[in-house]
């Protein structure tokens, strides 16, 4: 079991030709991934690599492969437009890697998927890996930009807004030998789709996961939401590290949503309510896995 | 993006919001100028504004020992004399830092007849992405603090992306707001406007604080925007080549420009250890650990999930130009990068700069093993960390030593 996907997922690429998207199509096939099809409007008929059919729309790509779940790598003018085609398709999840989209137009999509029943994760995230059995975790569901080997099957959920500090955290499990169920990144973008509330109640409702890891950092609320639910509902040892309790208030630390913006989002807040909850906080970066394993 | 309050003022004008009179001018006798004509249109009072990228400036202090980066004249004499103490000095704030901030530019704007201040701005609201215009009757007052002290004052109205912001929504307000049924009518004009204000701009935040009431010469009661700050989303700003013109590089620092020509997110800061990361989730983590083993982080930066040798190059020219630097660390986690690739990257800077500061470097990931070996045999002097808790312990140490020998040494 998993959250969200597992090795019989299929999925589309919404800009599998362009040069980031052609790279990670290619490796997630090599991770065993079942890319079904490529979404490119124009390029309707042609193969990607001699074997994955590209369709013009979304929608046609679903009705020809019966993949109900997407990633994009369109440049950031056109990603919302790419989002909003997934949700009209009514596919079952869709991951946006892409870094950079306006913040008005994921307004206009966090409006436009309300009611609906596709799941967003991001943008501007690794996407989300459930590991296979095979070698280097080989046979799983990697969708997105995440290095596919670092990861091991296994029973720990991770949720988290970074990219490579997620990758630490994963490589700290799997050097210590314990695997993980499936791990997302939901983005570092101030409007996203899934929020660390939201992947923490199906890691809560998923029997295979057996722990959970959050990582959060500063700016908005998505780490206090979390932690006021896990205080009264989660029934799993959760332990939580927050990035940027030395970034200065005012700036954002690279990722649009890491802002600490009138004394609000600090990460000593975060901490707090964390401890509050009864989750054990890491002191440290270097410290994630290991805060988890001791209180399982 | 920050821009002016000047630029912020035209904005909120161009979108039907009222703001006083008034011109930019570089030079005191510029002002003077454009004083001496608002006193002839019958104003009694002219303000004048330092035009800095920073708030608290009422409050701040100059280098040259004036006090007040905002004054209000009753004569030309003093137009002059207070736009000479501001112009071509220093003005440091609460959010300038210590350094503070040159002016080159002064606002000269018309003074009204105060009868009240209210606060007005628009933001995004993170928890349910949509945004959310906030109102109160303390105008002129930091608006966290009076948050913080009376929540109940704040008026808050979301707003529906699909649908716009509704007149009664803004009536809403203004009579929670309490104003007088005379000012609904154009009140309700002048909160769309900055509502379109922070839509067609694609701004993340537009405030206005304050938004006066005040008296016109027939005796009429009517609303001006004071005060006007817009910041821009960068993402934006692609389609909005009109605003990108706004930007000042006078005032950020040289070595952000510097690193934003390269794609590179570097934010300058205080300390001595110098910090080279991909990704910025990592690039904050690796900051905190400095600090967690006693040491100052002297900057963040994330190099971006692919960085090429370039930019790997650049990067270190611009970290070790910061004169305070006395070690860098190099944390990297070759996800899909190669760490090799990274090495030789290193390499390349060190040799290419001549950089003697010491460099931690810890590579883990995809082909770390070559990396070290590669680092090993160059002959320079790195020195190797394996985890991020050995290379955080081991950059401050040796800059401590450093700093030290640079004491010892002075």
């Amino acid at each position: 079991m998993s959250i969200l996907v597992d090795a019989s997922t299929k999925v589309m690429v919404q800009g599998i030709t362009g040069h980031f998207g052609a790279q990670h199509t290619r490796l997630s096939l090599a991770y065993g991934t079942k890319i079904v099809a490529g979404v490119v409007p124009g390029k309707g008929g042609h193969l990607f690599d001699e074997k994955v059919p590209i369709f013009n729309t979304v929608a046609e790509a679903k009705r020809e492969t019966g993949a109900n779940v997407s990633v994009i790598f369109v440049p950031p003018a056109f990603a919302a437009d790419a989002i909003m085609e997934a949700i009209d398709a009514d596919l079952d999840l869709v991951v946006c890697i892409t870094e950079g989209i306006p913040v008005r137009d994921m307004i206009m999509v966090k409006r436009a998927i309300e009611g609906r029943r596709t799941k967003l994760i991001g943008p501007n995230c690794p996407g989300i890996v459930t590991p296979g059995d095979g070698k280097d975790s080989y046979g799983g569901c990697r969708i997105g930009i995440a290095p596919g080997y670092i990861h091991k099957k296994g029973h720990i959920g991770v949720a988290s807004r970074s990219g490579t500090l997620t990758y630490e955290a994963v490589w700290q499990l799997t050097s210590r030998g314990v695997g993980q169920s499936t791990c997302v990144g939901i983005g570092g973008d101030p409007v996203h789709g899934l929020s660390h509330l939201d992947v923490v109640k199906l890691f809560n409702e998923d029997p295979d996961t057996h722990g959970i890891i959050i990582i959060g950092e500063i700016g908005g609320t998505s780490e206090e939401e979390v932690a006021e639910w896990i205080k009264h509902n989660c029934k799993k040892p959760v332990a939580a590290f927050v990035a940027g309790s030395t970034a200065p208030p005012g700036r954002r630390m690279g990722h649009a949503g890491a802002i600490i913006s009138g004394g609000r989002g600090t990460a000593a807040a975060k901490i707090a309510a964390f401890k509050e909850a009864g989750v054990a906080v890491a002191p440290t970066p270097a410290d994630i896995a290991d805060t988890l394993l001791k209180i399982m | 993006m920050n821009i002016h309050e000047h630029q912020a003022k035209k904005l909120l004008s161009e979108h039907g919001v009222p703001v006083p009179p008034g011109e930019v001018c570089t030079t005191p006798e510029e002002a003077r100028a454009v004083a001496g004509k608002l006193f002839g249109l019958g104003y009694r009072r002219v303000i004048i504004k330092s035009q800095i990228h920073a708030g608290g400036r009422g409050k701040g202090v100059f280098k040259n020992g004036k006090r007040g980066g905002v004054k209000v004249c009753k004569n030309l004499a003093e137009v002059y004399i207070n736009a000479k103490n501001m112009l071509g000095n220093v003005l440091v704030t609460k959010q300038t830092g210590p350094e503070g901030k040159l002016v080159r530019k002064v606002l000269v704007e018309a003074g009204l007849d105060v009868q009240q201040e209210l606060y007005v701005g628009v933001v995004l609201d993170r928890a349910i992405g949509r945004p959310v215009m906030i109102t109160c009757r303390e105008g002129g007052m930091d608006i966290e603090e009076v948050a913080a002290r009376n929540p109940q004052s704040i008026i808050r109205e979301v707003i529906d992306p699909a649908i716009g912001f509704m007149p009664y929504q803004a009536r809403r307000i203004l009579l929670g707001l309490g104003l007088r049924n005379e000012l609904l009518q154009p009140a309700v004009k002048l909160l769309q406007g900055v509502y379109r204000t922070w839509w067609e701009c694609e701004a993340t935040l537009v405030e206005i604080n304050p938004l006066h009431v005040f008296q016109q010469a027939d005796g009429q009661q009517s609303l001006i925007a004071v005060d006007g700050k817009v910041v821009l989303d960068d993402n934006a700003l692609f389609r909005h080549p009109e605003l990108l013109e706004l930007r000042d590089y006078d005032e950020e620092s040289p070595l952000e420009v510097e690193a934003s020509n390269y794609n590179l997110n570097y934010i300058k800061l205080n300390g001595n250890i110098a910090c080279l990361v991909n990704g910025a989730g990592l690039a904050m983590a690796t900051m905190d650990i400095i600090k967690y083993y006693g040491g100052e982080p002297a900057n963040f930066l994330d190099v971006g999930g692919g960085a090429s040798p370039e930019q790997v190059s650049a990067a270190f020219k611009i970290i070790a130009s910061d004169p305070n630097v006395k070690a860098i660390l190099v944390n990297i986690f070759g996800g899909i990068m190669q760490c090799d690739i990274i090495a030789n990257g290193i390499i390349a800077a060190v040799n290419e700069h001549h950089l003697k500061i010491p460099i931690v470097v810890r590579l883990e990931g995809n082909k770390s093993d070559i990396a070290k070996k590669l680092l090993a045999e160059s002959g320079l002097n790195l020195i190797n960390a394996t985890t991020m808790a050995d290379a955080g312990e081991k950059v401050v140490r040796v800059a401590s030593r450093q700093q030290h020998l640079t004491a010892a040494t002075a």
